[in-house]
């Protein structure tokens, strides 16, 4: 019997796999697919203080295996999540991830402090990476300093444990880590979407009314691969790996690479199921490589 | 539960430039689609569904009607399909159009790819008594199709841009020649939905919007608009397609 169960900062994972922030919304539109008990575990859609309307449309662009996203965090704020999205997860029995934005400190401090009183929700994604938002996000999610100072805000304000949800759109993914470690963050979250743009040759113009958006689906896993495997030798909290996650090889990948567990996000997109579908065919794949659980491949894939 | 349902491509055929028809066999979607409703196709290697809306459906057969424009990779990918194919899809997706079955007159108003979920429509009205009128928009004579079939349900008028065929001018243009109605359905690109809307303020409408999708089924919020009057916002894909004229900011 294979074991796929993990344990990880407030995480009490029966299996490794989550659908990723963004991609699942609050898990009700995937239930009217297939049981969300069978999730390892869900992270919401990221959390604002107040309502954000989002950005206009187009939202999306297809690109060569992946996708552009420019959504703009719309979402109906903190509030409204607690009282009317995270009740219906917490009929499952499964551990909920809150995902954390905003565009200041002060209001990264608020949302997050707001899910203190929250029983359900059991660990913080800190948001400090998306590309798609004016102020916050990637500002936060690029500079050292700035992560760290956030990542201690929070912490203070927080009684769960946090995940700092890394930005690939920097030059030294490392020195992020680190300086995020450093400042009390429970864990971290790679990758977020790496910036990009298409233009549209019908108009001339930038298809994505945003211009630019996030690149997310296939594309970007040789990336997220190689910055977890960066990571993973530097620091020594554990990772949540994502980005381009659609096999149970894909999540194998992620493992050997140095991840604790993964997210599984824009292949939701292509097929509804991917999430059970992985998580029922990972077993055979740990087995057929020689490992006997997840923790067994965590981090084999190092070069000593 | 909602399901994935695997389709089987029973015919493909190109009816005008570089638009195909194709019908697939499914027997779930033949028995519970509505007009307006579509489906959101598969087309292997790509990392998002395309969304094609239901042109007709033939309920004894089992058999789903689509057309499509192809323009890119995934549509290609569609056109290249040969009987016998298998393609993935999720549907029928999103809520279809509504309607009095007691009205008198009902004026369709199509542009392009937008033509489809209106013959769908069209063959339900008449089967309810209603009176069909048609306003067919094209770029010109070689994109026309299905005017023969629209013209079996009633008054057709065909508008091509450059007067190649038909009527020189916007569909806009053959509302004027249309004559009285009492509810109006159209279905195109968005400039030509703001056109309509503005040109019949008076009139109850609904509208099919086209729109790039990511999900498809509510989570994503790739395809959320704001909403006119109470305000927030409508996703195309689960609160649409359809929209009743002026619910949503377009």
């Amino acid at each position: 019997m294979t074991n796929l169960a993990v344990d990880l900062p407030g995480l009490t994972l029966k299996n490794p796999v989550m659908p990723a922030s963004g991609c699942f919304g609050f898990g009700r539109e995937y239930s009217e697919f297939y049981d969300l008990n069978q999730l390892g575990a869900v992270i919401m859609k990221a959390a604002t203080g107040d309502a954000r309307d989002g950005n206009q449309i187009p939202r999306v662009a297809e690109t060569a295996s992946g996708m552009l996203n420019a959504i703009g965090l719309q979402n109906p704020g903190v509030e409204k999540i607690i009282a009317n999205e995270v009740p219906f997860l917490s009929g499952y029995d499964v551990p909920v991830v809150a995902n954390v934005a905003g565009s200041t400190v002060g209001e990264y401090v608020a949302v997050a402090s707001t899910f203190n009183k929250v029983k359900s929700v059991k660990a913080l994604e800190l948001n400090i990476s998306c590309p798609n938002v004016k102020d916050g996000g990637i500002q936060f999610g690029t500079n050292p300093d700035m992560a760290a100072g956030i990542t201690e805000k929070v912490k203070e304000a927080s009684n769960l444990p946090v995940y700092v949800k890394l930005s690939p759109n920097v030059s030294d993914i490392v020195a992020m880590a680190k300086a995020v470690e450093q400042a009390g963050a429970d864990g971290l979250s790679m990758i977020n979407t790496i910036t990009g743009m298409q233009i549209n040759l019908s108009c001339g113009k930038p298809l994505l009314a945003n211009q630019t958006g996030g690149l997310s689906g296939q594309a970007i896993k040789p990336i997220a691969i190689r910055m977890i495997y960066e990571v993973k030798q530097q620091v020594n909290i554990p990772i949540i790996g994502m980005g381009g996650i659609s096999t149970a090889e894909d999540v194998l990948e992620f493992l050997l690479a140095g991840a604790s567990a993964v997210a599984v996000g824009t292949a939701n997109f292509q097929n509804p199921y991917v999430c059970p579908e992985i998580i029922k065919d990972l077993p055979d794949i740990l087995q057929q490589y020689g490992f006997d659980s997840v923790n067994d491949a965590i981090g084999k894939g190092h070069v000593a | 539960m909602k399901k994935c349902v695997e389709m089987t491509v029973h015919s493909i055929q190109q009816v005008a430039f570089n638009t195909f028809e194709m019908t697939l066999k499914n027997t779930y979607i033949a028995q519970v689609a509505m007009p307006g409703q579509f489906l959101h196709l598969m087309a292997e290697g790509h990392t998002l569904r395309r969304p094609l809306s239901i042109a007709d459906i033939d309920r004894r057969q089992e058999t789903i009607t689509i057309l499509f424009k192809q323009i890119g990779q995934g549509t290609k990918q569609l056109a290249d399909c040969r009987e016998g194919m298998k393609l993935d899809a999720i549907g029928p997706a999103g809520y279809g159009f509504s309607y009095d079955k007691s009205m008198k007159t009902a004026l369709l108003i199509g542009g392009g790819v937008g033509i489809p979920p209106l013959y769908f429509l069209g063959k339900e009205l008449r089967r309810h008594g209603v009176h069909v009128k048609a306003v067919l928009g094209f770029q010109s004579e070689k994109h026309v199709f299905y005017e023969e079939k629209f013209q079996g349900m009633g008054e057709t008028y065909v508008m091509t841009n450059d007067g190649s065929y038909g009527n020189r001018g916007f569909v806009t243009d053959g509302v004027d020649l249309s004559g009285t109605f009492v509810q109006y359905f159209s279905c195109g690109p968005i400039p030509m939905l703001q056109a309509i809307t503005n040109k019949l303020k008076d009139h109850p409408g609904s509208i099919s919007l086209e729109a790039r999708l990511g999900c498809g089924v509510g989570a994503c919020f790739a395809c959320a608009i704001p909403a006119n009057l109470e305000g927030g916002y409508r996703k195309i894909c689960t609160d649409g397609p359809v929209f009743a004229a002026g619910e949503v900011v377009l």
